[in-house]
């Protein structure tokens, strides 16, 4: 278990403009002959420069409303707009470029290109904005470089250590510069030593100005954010600072 | 546009790492369309081989010239409506000559009588049997287009005096003058000395049957002397002035026999006219069974490579489910994940198809080395032909299972293990 950062030493910052609006969203899937309500109706707002935990017990909806935040699934029902733009609306491919932009993911498996240096890994999601080359490159050595990652640009995931691995797995959810960091149990496949190490390394990207989305069932981690949403049944259960 | 390009680019560059880390995979993959593309090109460059040596063939004949003959070329059932027919006779070719000449821009250059037989020739100790001989007058000068490697045709004057020379074809002469020089020397015909006065240039058999290498040409009165007179094998050679009106001069050239013969109207012709444009209408619908079955049956392999190349992509798209959640997560559109796992199975078609065609060109010389009469041409048009087959083989069987990657729900890839 990764122990809380001591609360005393915490700087808020101030709330930016509206990045993510949710209202009313519901989300259903047949499983067989059953209708399963994974999201039974929730609203939620998300300001820049937010560092949010959302929580929440397995079954309780939250990897459905973070597949939702992060653009790779569109609810059933209700509004979701992002910067503005609505997304429950998207076509696929929209929303490819939207979570390009937009999002950066961190995965609790890291989900690296095993064939791949760290630099190409870093890489990827400038690819796919179309960056040219050149620039791709720089851009990604400055983002391993600010992971301190940057005597490791050539090594692959396998002569990485984990939380090496998730640090290149950061980098690359940072250097398309998006509105958001979404990882999904950012630690779950660390020791806690690590954990903190890269828990420390949120802290510092949302004192640069990151926006930050932890999902998480770890109390202590939801701890390191600002403010945290719980689920329960496909329900919003508590929204608010974490005291 | 640029966006196209780079993504091309990007797609060939995953391809080929994608080639490089399961290398014993794609080269069995590979394998698959390198025997497909080698089954086709050598079809192909044996088709190509074929037609070409065929019009080498025809050409020999002479593609202007029409044999006028007692009986055809194509078999015939009612033999007996040719059998009574009278035999050519030189005679025939005089008259034919008077009548050209009588005619105003006649289409007609030339009539040649001439008569053949096999012989054996012989010259010190050496003899050669099966000799295609050819009586003929020093108008046959007139026709044939082969070079002489020494020496000349008769004149008209050892032709009219039915002189006792000769003109031998390569073969004959290299067999019996294995050195030096065979012009000036004297060959036993029929007993009877000859003396050789030219050697004609190699020529090659006509479509592998006929070699025109082993012949040997004499005034026709010399001939007849020693080779008698009835014979059913005499024919008028006519020789056109435009090959591109064959049919007009054939026309032509049978109004003008049948004066000669005094058909009246009505009456059947008494003579064919043969040329090697007939063959090749005899000929062509064999060819083309010929290719339609041998590229059906080839094609077949190259199917069963593009099997294996579906199998492969499938497979492929199946175990990097996860990395596709990730691109897609990352922001790959559907078009980009379908590009590269495309591009991936027609880099492994092109590759074959490459290697394929280097190992067909590598089989055709090694044909050509130990069979040289064996007609095998590999043609550029042949290269383009199987890369643009290896690559629309690849399309194909890469389509579907890329299809079904850029289909992929990413919720979905990414959760799987």
């Amino acid at each position: 278990m990764v122990p809380p950062a001591p609360v005393e030493s915490r700087i808020v910052r101030p709330v930016g403009p509206l990045v993510i609006a949710i209202e009313g969203v519901t989300k259903l899937y047949q499983m067989g002959d059953e209708t399963i309500h994974a999201l039974r109706g929730i609203s939620l707002s998300i300001r820049r420069n937010e560092y949010l935990a959302i929580m929440g017990p397995s079954g309780s909806g939250k990897s459905t409303l973070m597949n939702m935040l992060g653009c790779l699934d569109t609810p059933t029902a209700g509004k979701y707009e992002f910067n503005g733009q609505d997304v429950a609306a998207m076509v696929d491919d929209e929303l490819a470029d939207i979570r390009n932009r937009e999002i950066g993911f961190v995965f609790q498996t890291f989900n690296l290109l095993a064939r791949s240096d760290a630099l190409k890994n870093v890489e990827l999601p400038l690819i796919y904005a179309g960056v040219p080359p050149s620039q791709r490159h720089e851009r990604a050595q400055i983002a391993l470089e600010n992971v301190g990652l940057g005597g490791r640009l050539h090594h692959r995931p396998n002569e990485l250590s984990g939380g090496q691995r998730q640090r290149v797995a950061i980098a690359r959810a940072l250097v398309n510069r998006p509105s958001i960091i979404l990882a999904d149990e950012p630690t779950g496949n660390l020791d806690s030593k690590t954990g903190i190490e890269i828990m420390a390394l949120f802290e510092d990207l949302y004192e640069a100005g990151n926006t930050l989305i932890v999902v998480t069932h770890e109390e202590s981690i939801a701890r390191h954010a600002r403010r945290i949403v719980r689920l329960r049944d496909g329900l919003i259960e508590s929204d608010g600072p974490v005291d | 546009m640029g966006k196209i390009i780079y993504e091309f680019t990007e797609a060939i560059r995953i391809a080929m790492a994608q080639i490089r880390a399961n290398k014993m995979r794609s080269a069995l993959t590979a394998l698959g369309v390198i025997i497909g593309i080698v089954a086709v090109t050598l079809m192909g460059t044996a088709i190509t081989g074929i037609d070409i040596g065929f019009d080498r063939s025809l050409s020999m004949l002479g593609d202007d010239v029409i044999y006028v003959q007692k009986w055809p070329w194509h078999n015939v059932e009612d033999w007996w409506n040719y059998a009574n027919r009278p035999i050519m006779k030189p005679s025939d070719a005089i008259a034919l000559n008077a009548v050209i000449a009588a005619t105003p821009n006649s289409l007609l250059d030339v009539a040649v009588f001439d008569d053949a037989r096999n012989s054996t020739v012989k010259a010190g100790g050496l003899s050669v049997s099966g000799v295609f001989t050819r009586g003929t007058t020093a108008d046959y000068g007139r026709i044939v287009t082969t070079d002489f490697e020494a020496g000349r045709l008769f004149s008209e004057t050892e032709s009219d005096g039915a002189r006792q020379v000769c003109v031998l074809g390569y073969d004959v002469a290299h067999a019996l003058f294995p050195v030096g020089s065979a012009i000036g020397a004297t060959v036993q015909v029929q007993g009877q000395p000859f003396q050789v006065i030219g050697v004609l240039a190699k020529q090659g058999s006509f479509l592998g049957l006929f070699s025109f290498d082993n012949q040997m040409l004499m005034p026709l009165g010399a001939f007849r002397k020693y080779f008698g007179i009835r014979d059913e094998n005499t024919e008028m050679q006519v020789k056109i002035r435009d090959k591109y009106r064959l049919a007009e001069s054939e026309d032509e050239l049978e109004g003008a026999m049948r004066r000669i013969r005094g058909l009246a109207p009505g009456v059947r012709d008494n003579f064919s006219l043969n040329e090697g444009q007939a063959f090749k209408q005899q000929l062509d619908p064999i060819k083309q069974g010929i290719a339609i079955a041998g590229i059906f049956v080839t094609g077949l392999s190259l199917f069963v490579g593009a099997i294996g190349i579906m199998n492969i992509t499938f497979v492929s798209v199946r175990e990097r489910t996860k990395e596709i959640g990730t691109r897609k997560a990352l922001g790959a559109r559907r078009f980009t994940i379908l590009l590269q796992f495309l591009i991936e199975a027609i880099s492994i078609c092109a590759i074959g198809g490459c290697i394929g065609l280097a190992l067909t060109f590598g089989l055709s010389q090694v044909v050509k080395t130990l069979l040289p009469s064996f007609p095998l041409v590999f043609s550029p048009v042949l290269v383009c032909f199987s890369m643009l087959a290896a690559v629309v083989t690849g399309v194909l069987s890469g389509i579907v299972p890329a299809w079904g990657a850029s289909r992929l729900d990413p919720v979905v890839a990414l959760r799987y293990e």
